[in-house]
């Protein structure tokens, strides 16, 4: 007998008291708790998000669409970085103010090669107000996953406010599963010594956040 | 209203003072209090320590004993907590195991009417000042049963701020266990004894001459450990503090 | 460096055939100042916080049913949502397999790993191959398996145990990282910096240069999950370092050690529990970083990906119908943080991987009550109904290990190995079983009660300091109290219920 059949066999056995017609799931579980907490105006929620990613020691800027490109530049410049990493499908005026040379992510770069990028600047899918949570989806103004956690610092763009969401139930909604999915709240942290909590790790121990108003979506891959 | 007093085996064997000052507190507040003989255990060291079937007929012996009474009054968070909590478990376990309803039928009515002290006086008798007098600085261990068991909440400590010449002091860690635990304290003696220790310095910390809760049991563990201690505080029942009067003093 | 000096997680200390029974493992730890002291210090301050993250949420008691709801019914149809992980998991890319016990997972993993010709992995913290011994058997077949994140970087680093689900080295204060990582590391590769010190973000910045280079050229990442997702086929790690992005994301080939239990029905019942784990575990209102993933995607992460589903006793504690709500268990270590006996006792009293109050339940399930710490694990608790409070998925902690002492105490039919056997009562428990019964009995006949009571109340001058035998676990610490001079039954009696004491 191969182990799957011997596990579900365990299982169904143990499962025999189970009735045939047990709540069904839809039934089962009640959705009693809120959809979000508190209501918030559209710029009542952008102004949570700050706090509350400023509260997770992540830096936030806020400008306008026009000012996006000169804010970027001063951020790199401002941590001296030397190179930057662009994902594919990055706006490209949000970069045309800095001198940093630009490294486009290759297929075949090994994560020795973006070790040596000093900083990251990318969009994203989704952010979370109620928990200060930013989530990176993959597409193209995102890149793949590593080009947001080898490089040291991280400069996240978020669309405000249409893509700030106040909930974690709100945000899933919105989010497609197959994509891989990296969700940030704050620089890497650790409470593992004493259960008091240190910022900086092994993921970025920078993540600055910009709250851009007006700037049009990114385009499709 | 007919109330019986279901006093425990601890409180009738080792505490009778206790007894004593809840019929007198009752009394005073105008309660027909009666204390059916026949009353023995809940059954509560049995089910904790791994014996439901020996528990069984002791819950039975419970739900006929009180059976016709109103109200069943008890100076014991733990014991209520096994009556209001687990009888309707140790009913519903029988029937599961093909034992029939008999049990569960029998509990079913002492249930609901039956009140930890405090309870009984807040929601019942809707007091809190129950004319009391208690010249001492006290502090209040909500013991664990009453507290998460039953939710007494603040009940005890609104009972205790209405007692003239009391002055209630906050204890630090109120609501960590005392490290009783019935039998948990003789099979686990070294973290019982620890857990003791740690609540009695707490305590000795505030400055109170009474360490005051509602379970005798918390509190031979707790007194044991202080006077091992020698600890100048000592611990009293709720029911004594609440059964004191200008007239009629505590021991 | 071998093996055999290492404390392997689900075995017993070198040196000792099997883990001593609780009360014996705490009596040292209790008085362990040190221990106390990093104990102490570690689950006060957690608890505080926890408690604060908790109260910013209205609807704490609505998550906390649904989260208890959820994971009900993904149990009472466990088999079906088996099936679905698997189509699921295969069709986005993945490959699965069955382990039905410890043996079998360790075998298939070190299969795995030989396979890419690799001899060195990289791990994220996880508690499925913790309990396992992966670790271990992967050193057997010539394997070495790097632990990542810090505090299991801790105990690898000092061959200790892991005493803390979220924390292993929760027993460790900074100083005494300091010492491991400055002696230890260049064991193992980057050596520490000459001139560490002991705050707390120079630890980190130690080990995150440390363990920079083993992901960077890490070619095998092992993990387990805290969810999977039977809808998607999507597993979810939560994790605060980036150590588990680094190896989820980095290697060619990822490895996947994951409980049955661990899975949830649909996608959206994740909106559930990411507002519940984050509060109970680190107090956050988010983790720093959670990472998301369903069979592979081209171009980006592992190509190579295996989920490998473990029973190891899973599938006999779901057969009882009292003790299967410990499989509801999410790994926040709330329970732990808020135990008396835990912060006393100490993680490694505990004997396995799942110390503290979920430990004392899971343990004697998942491994049995035969051996001596499992059969005295449902006692080590006051049953005061702290962990039970906290729990976000409510599991009724008091209430199983009640129930396992039972099992212990009395013997019954239960499921091992997917098999119905018959338990006999462990052992030692004889002449208490003697005492509840007469109890008992006494109990039922208020005329015998009433005897001893009026027998005590004759001798109670004699109120010994110290009782011999089983008493003295009394009164070595705690005086007994004064006898009255009547029982209450005789004073009501006596006085007809106090109306002619009255004036």
């Amino acid at each position: 007998m191969s182990s799957r059949d011997r596990i579900l066999g365990r299982v169904r056995r143990a499962l025999a008291g189970v009735p045939r017609d047990d709540t069904p799931y839809e039934q089962a579980v009640p959705r009693d708790y809120q959809r979000r907490h508190g209501e918030r105006s559209a710029a009542e929620t952008v102004d949570l998000l700050a706090e509350n990613l400023v509260d997770y020691r992540a830096v936030v800027h806020r400008c306008d669409a026009a000012g996006l490109p000169a804010l970027i530049a001063h951020l790199l410049g401002e941590r001296d970085s030397t190179g930057v990493l662009v994902p594919p499908g990055l706006d490209e005026a949000w970069l045309s103010a800095t001198a940093v040379q630009q490294v486009a992510d290759r297929a075949d770069a090994t994560p020795g090669e973006l070790d040596r990028v000093d900083s990251v600047v990318t969009g994203c899918a989704v952010a979370i107000a109620e928990t200060g949570t930013i989530v990176l989806d993959g597409s193209p103004d995102q890149g793949r996953r590593r080009v947001t956690l080898v490089p040291d610092h991280h400069i996240c763009v978020v669309r405000v406010p249409e893509q700030v969401v106040s909930s974690v139930p709100e945000a899933l909604e919105r989010l497609t599963p197959a994509h891989p999915l990296t969700w940030i709240s704050g620089p890497s942290a650790t409470s593992d010594i004493e259960l008091d909590r240190v910022e900086g790790v092994h993921g970025p121990r920078c993540l600055e956040v910009v709250l851009v108003s007006g700037a049009r979506p990114a385009r499709l891959a | 209203m007919r109330v019986a007093l279901f006093l425990t085996c601890v409180n009738d064997t080792l505490y009778p003072d206790t007894g004593r000052a809840v019929v007198r507190l009752l009394r005073r507040l105008g309660v027909d209090v009666d204390f059916p003989m026949a009353q023995t255990c809940c059954g509560q060291a049995h089910y904790n320590t791994g014996y439901r079937h020996e528990a069984e007929p002791l819950a039975r012996r419970f739900g006929e004993v009180f059976a016709d009474y109103e109200a069943i009054v008890t100076p014991s968070g733990s014991c209520g907590a096994m009556v209001r909590e687990l009888y309707p478990r140790l009913g519903e376990r029988a029937r599961a195991e093909g034992r029939g309803d008999t049990l569960e039928r029998v509990l079913a009515p002492v249930v609901p009417k039956t009140y930890e002290l405090t309870e009984f006086l807040v929601d019942v008798l809707e007091v809190t000042d129950v004319g009391a007098y208690y010249p001492h600085t006290v502090t209040y261990h909500p013991t664990c049963h009453g507290l998460r068991g039953l939710g007494l909440g603040d009940r005890p400590r609104r009972l205790l701020q209405a007692v003239r010449g009391l002055d209630l002091v906050e204890l630090p860690g109120a609501d960590e266990c005392c490290g009783f635990g019935g039998t948990f304290a003789v099979k686990n003696p070294d973290v019982s004894a620890a857990m003791g220790a740690d609540k009695v310095r707490n305590a000795e910390s505030t400055g109170a001459e009474v360490l005051c809760a509602g379970d005798n049991s918390c509190l031979m563990h707790l007194g044991g450990t202080m006077s091992r201690l020698r600890t100048r505080m000592r611990p009293v029942h709720i029911a004594e503090i609440l059964a004191s009067t200008e007239e009629d003093p505590a021991a | 460096m071998s093996t055999t000096d290492l404390g392997m997680p689900g075995l017993p200390p070198p040196g000792r055939p099997e883990f001593p029974p609780f009360p014996e493992a705490a009596h040292d730890a209790v008085r362990d100042e040190r221990l106390r002291g990093n104990l102490r210090h570690a689950t006060h301050t957690i608890r505080a916080k926890r408690a604060r993250a908790v109260a910013e949420v209205s609807d704490w008691a609505e998550l906390r049913e649904a989260g208890r709801r959820i994971k009900d019914h993904a149990l009472r149809h466990l088999d079906r949502y088996l099936v679905r992980v698997e189509e699921a998991v295969t069709a986005a890319g993945g490959t699965v397999h069955w382990a039905a016990d410890a043996e079998e997972a360790n075998r298939i993993v070190a299969g795995l790993v030989k396979a890419t010709g690799e001899r060195e992995v990289v791990k994220v913290k996880s508690m499925a191959t913790q309990e396992i011994g992966l670790n271990e058997a992967l050193e057997a077949e010539g394997i070495r398996a790097y632990e990542t994140d810090l505090a299991e970087l801790i105990v690898q680093l000092g061959k200790d145990r892991p005493s803390h689900i979220l924390v292993p080295a929760i027993h460790r204060n900074r100083g005494e990282i300091r010492d491991i990582f400055r002696s230890e590391m260049s064991e193992w590769g980057r050596p520490a910096p000459a001139d560490l010190t002991d705050t707390p973000a120079e630890l980190a910045e130690a080990a995150r240069l440390h363990l920079r280079e083993k992901f960077l050229r890490a070619k095998v990442g092992i993990s387990g999950a805290n969810f999977v997702v039977a809808e998607t086929g999507t597993l979810v790690v939560v994790e605060s370092e980036g150590n588990g992005r680094m190896c989820l994301t980095l290697p060619e080939t990822l490895i996947s050690v994951v409980g049955i239990e661990k899975i949830v029905p649909t996608w959206r019942d994740l909106e559930v529990f990411l507002q519940t784990l984050p509060r109970s575990s680190t107090a956050e209102r988010m983790n720093p970083y959670t990472s998301m993933w369903t069979g592979t995607t081209d171009g980006d992460g592992p190509r190579v990906f295996h989920l490998v589903l473990l029973d190891n006793g899973r599938t006999d504690t779901l057969a009882d119908e009292v003790g299967r709500q410990a499989l509801r268990c999410i790994r926040c270590s709330a329970c732990l943080n808020v135990c008396p006996v835990y912060e006393r006792a100490g993680g490694h009293a505990y004997g396995s991987v799942y110390p503290g109050p979920i430990g004392a339940i899971l343990s004697p399930q998942l491994r049995g009550t035969r051996s001596a710490i499992d059969a005295s694990l449902p006692y080590a608790s006051s049953l005061c109904g702290a962990c039970y409070e906290v729990c976000p998925v409510a599991i009724d902690i008091p209430e199983v290990l009640v129930h396992l002492r039972e099992r212990v105490a009395q013997g019954g039919e239960v499921t091992r190995g997917g098999n119905r056997v018959v338990l006999r009562p462990a052992r030692g428990h004889g002449a208490e079983r003697v005492a509840m019964r007469a109890a008992r009995w006494a109990f039922g006949h208020p005329g015998a009660l009433r005897g001893g009571q009026r027998l005590a109340a004759r001798v109670r001058r004699f109120r010994p300091r110290t009782l011999p035998g089983p008493g003295r676990a009394w009164t070595g610490t705690r005086d007994l109290p004064a006898l009255p001079a009547e029982p209450f039954r005789d004073w009501w009696q006596r006085t007809h219920g106090g109306e002619e004491e009255e004036k």
